[in-house]
């Protein structure tokens, strides 16, 4: 016995993160829940993993955030004003901002947050493109002076997908965008509890009892952030049929990303709500490479459209159609850019009208290498598009490798028959495909993403979309816009789908949106 | 003795260091790119490949392994590409709960399979060896996952005197430690439990057919003494070796328990870091794997000595 005390103090003295910090935890109100994914990353800077923008909620605040509605709204910011001549930008923040080590927020942490933002995110980018200036007038003020007017600003700072504009402490700020930061201190509802945090398997968060929420009601990320439990355990758990029976049982409160072929094990469950938290959810999309044939070919690449029933696709990703949209729209559907213009097809396929349409263009019986991530959820789309795209008349290798071989393989511009590619199936958030700005994956060009579509006129409605300022001519362009993509088919949209979440009933005030937040829940104990 | 330890000692260099440089060599052949992942899906080349830069990534492979291999040898494994955290300090966090699970494991399995192996022997063609050995078969037939399963329904889900997953450190009480090792080890043992069992019944019975348990018998010894003091500890060199085999294999981390478990174990973070191509994690945690086999083997040589006297590593022997 005295040996085995000895063994067990051995191991304990080696391990540093377990200590009583856990057992503290036990008589707060703590929510347990499984994360959409394992984090690695603490920087949502340096990486547009949705675990780590997730993760970031927690711990840092936004100058402005998107409502309900998705429209810009105030969060760290007081009042802000914008010159006759649309060219400058004050802002001023709200009274009471803290960072968690203590220390007040001030105009050059936001200063040197933005800068540091900017030289990573697409929209950032942009955003600093345009800028002149961007600098403190006082502790409490900073001003953005723009080199020509553009109608993005606010929408850029509100931005709530990857990578999200957080406002952190200068010195942490000022770390190469290129490198991680090392601490993570933010002004947000929760800590992030940094000597219990084991990555791959547990994040620990406490309530920040010095944040000072706004006062309106919350709405998506936007409103008032008011923290009614004491801590999160977030636990990453790759068995997804334990992690459902852990839930049921109590163990668990809350997973992010249940499995949907096993929902059917809790929907019964008195205890357990099982619902859709994200109204808009994801944009599924082909991918194309445009580079090499066949779809090097416009003429193929429009035969697609007849060919593709999104249908088919939807339900492997989510089994349920009352999940799932039917959307043509490359900005989204149920978003202010919605357009129709040029999905006809998308909406009413036909195969023979694709075959014929094939058959016209000389691509009957064409090779495609269609890769295939079998370690990720968009493995059942990808058999799918294999399915469609041989029901088409196409002959389909099927390349199955891992999430990073793909990412890796993507990159490639080589034929496929020398470690390149033809296709493959990817998804993004619909708030990260909602604007020209947003969507890296529907730019062209010099700035287009993998599969290197390339026409010219999308570059500059793209361009001139940014510079509008009014909002009807940023609906003619982005009708233009959408027209274009579907005539050139820079990728195949293939509908939205909503995730969904559960939860057990003792939780209540989760609010909708692409991340689940945890202010405004409250837990019956 | 000790100039047997030192020669395995000195062995283990050339070991490890053959074992590093392959481990390197795969795992930058193989495809995946971490700077990819870390950059996102929104990254544009340029910015994968300056991250590619900060984390030396685009050194050639001869300097990165060098870089590496010398930090190593002054007890820097290196720090995660991904979390940024130290090799050493991610290995040290997994390490209680993959030595509890990987004891707890051992004892249930060697407690319950000597016995039962032992008797399987002593009453060989009976119906409790046929018994013992029918489980034996059932327990490597079923994989662990499948018992893991099963062990959660009736245990947790139906009996609820279980929890269901996770893992509770020893500081947080021992109840709680024990009672979230408990179906763990079971499903991870019992496919243990069955070799050992296996292996038992057939060195005992080698030594049971022996001349000097004849006798002992003729000169009536009770069964235990026979079994237990005199047959056992002569058949006891291939128990232990499987037994060492085991543990070994168990330390170095059992990912489809900890993943079905939820436990934080060794076995997880070598499989994610597979997973994202963390390079360091990777490389630092299997030169660890490599000394603890080393070092096992090396133990289990030793205890050979201490069960059975014929054996001598003295004057190279």
């Amino acid at each position: 016995m005295k040996r085995i005390g000895l063994l067990a103090a051995a191991i304990v003295a080696v391990s540093p993160a377990n200590g009583p910090a856990s057992v503290a935890g036990q008589d707060k109100v703590v929510i347990r829940s499984v994360p959409i994914g394992n984090l690695k990353v603490v920087d949502p800077i340096w990486t547009t993993a949705y675990i780590t923008r997730n993760h970031a909620y927690m711990v840092w605040d936004t100058l402005f955030a998107l409502d309900a509605d998705n429209k810009p709204q105030p969060q760290m910011v007081d009042t802000w004003s914008v010159s006759p001549d649309k060219l400058t930008y004050t802002f001023t923040l709200r009274d009471g901002l803290k960072w968690h080590d203590g220390g007040a927020v001030t105009a050059a942490d936001c200063v040197a947050s933005i800068k540091r933002w900017g030289a990573r995110d697409g929209m950032g980018q942009a955003l600093m493109s345009y800028t002149a200036a961007l600098e403190p007038v006082d502790a409490k003020t900073f001003r953005l002076v723009l080199k020509e007017p553009v109608g993005f600003v606010i929408e850029a700072l509100a931005k709530i997908d990857s990578n999200v504009p957080f406002m952190m402490p200068e010195r942490i700020a000022k770390t190469d965008p290129n490198e991680q930061i090392t601490e993570v201190i933010g002004s947000g509802p929760f800590r992030f509890v940094a000597n219990e945090w084991v990555p791959g398997s547990k994040v620990v968060y406490e309530k920040f009892k010095d944040y000072v929420p706004r006062k309106e009601p919350p709405s998506q990320a936007a409103g008032g952030k008011v923290v009614y439990v004491d801590r999160v355990e977030s636990i990453y758990m790759p068995d997804h049929g334990v992690a459902m029976a852990a839930l049921a049982s109590g163990e668990l409160d809350l997973h992010e990303s249940p499995a949907t072929d096993l929902l059917k094990l809790v929907e019964g469950n008195p205890a357990v709500v099982v619902v859709p938290n994200d109204k808009l959810g994801y944009q599924l999309f082909m991918v194309l490479n445009h580079l090499h044939p066949p779809f090097n070919n416009k003429a193929v690449r429009q035969a697609l459209l007849s060919g593709i029933r999104q249908e088919e696709f939807l339900t492997a990703m989510t089994g349920d159609p009352k999940r799932f949209t039917i959307c043509g729209a490359v900005y989204g559907c149920g978003l202010p850019n919605e357009s129709k213009a040029g999905v006809e097809p998308l909406l009413h396929p036909d195969p023979e009208t694709a075959k014929s349409l094939l058959q016209a263009a000389g691509a009957l019986g064409a090779k495609v290498t269609l890769m295939d991530p079998t370690d990720n959820d968009l493995h059942s789309a990808a058999l799918v598009a294999a399915q469609t795209l041989r029901r088409m008349g196409f002959v389909v290798e099927v390349v199955a490798m891992d999430w990073s071989t793909l990412i890796q393989r993507r990159a490639s511009k080589a034929p496929p028959e020398q470690g390149g590619w033809n296709v493959f199936v990817t998804n993004a958030t619909a708030t990260g495909t909602a604007n020209p700005l947003t969507n890296n994956f529907v730019k062209n060009c010099d700035q287009a993403w993998y599969g290197w579509p390339c026409d010219p006129r999308i570059v500059e409605a793209g361009r001139q979309w940014a510079l509008a300022t009014e909002p009807a001519k940023q609906h003619q362009l982005i009708d233009e816009l959408q027209g274009l993509h579907m005539e050139n088919v820079t990728n195949v949209p293939l509908g939205m789908y909503r995730p969904t979440i559960i939860y057990r009933k003792e939780l209540s005030g989760i609010i909708p949106a692409p991340a689940i937040f945890y202010w405004n829940i409250k837990k019956k104990h | 003795m000790w100039g047997y330890i030192a020669r395995r000692l000195l062995a283990t260099i050339p070991v490890v260091a053959i074992v590093a440089l392959v481990v390197f060599s795969i795992l930058h052949v193989a495809p995946g790119d971490p700077a990819a992942l870390i950059a996102g899906d929104q990254a544009t080349p340029e910015q994968i490949a300056a991250i590619r830069g900060k984390l030396r990534l685009d050194l050639p492979l001869y300097e990165q392994f060098a870089l590496w291999l010398g930090n190593a040898l002054h007890g820097d494994l290196g720090t995660s590409i991904f979390s940024n955290r130290p090799v050493a300090t991610l290995f040290l966090q997994r390490l209680e709960p993959t030595v509890a699970l990987a004891v707890m494991t051992a004892v249930v399995a060697v407690v319950l399979a000597v016995p039962a192996g032992v008797l399987a022997a002593w009453r060989a063609g009976s119906l409790i060896d046929r018994a013992v050995m029918g489980m034996a078969v059932l327990g490597f037939a079923f994989p662990v996952f499948v018992v893991g399963y099963i062990l959660i329904y009736l245990f947790a889900m139906k009996l609820r005197i279980l929890p269901i997953q996770g893992y509770r450190p020893i500081a947080e009480g021992f109840w709680p430690f024990l009672q979230h090792l408990v179906l763990p080890s079971l499903a991870l043992g019992l496919s243990f439990m069955a070799l050992i069992a296996r292996i038992t019944r057939a060195s005992m019975l080698e030594v049971l057919g022996q001349d000097y348990i004849r006798t002992a018998r003729a000169k009536g010894l009770p069964t235990r003494r026979l079994l237990f003091n005199h047959a056992l500890p002569n058949a006891a060199v291939p128990i232990v070796t499987i037994i060492g085999v085991g543990v070994a294999l168990l330390l170095g981390g059992v990912v489809v328990t900890e993943s079905v478990f939820a436990i934080p174990g060794v076995g997880r973070l070598v499989v994610d870091a597979i997973l994202a191509r963390d390079y360091p994690v990777i490389q630092g945690v299997l030169l660890i794997f490599s000394l603890t086999y080393v070092a096992v083997n090396l133990i289990v040589d030793l205890i050979y000595v201490l069960i059975d006297p014929r054996i001598s590593y003295r004057g190279g022997s």
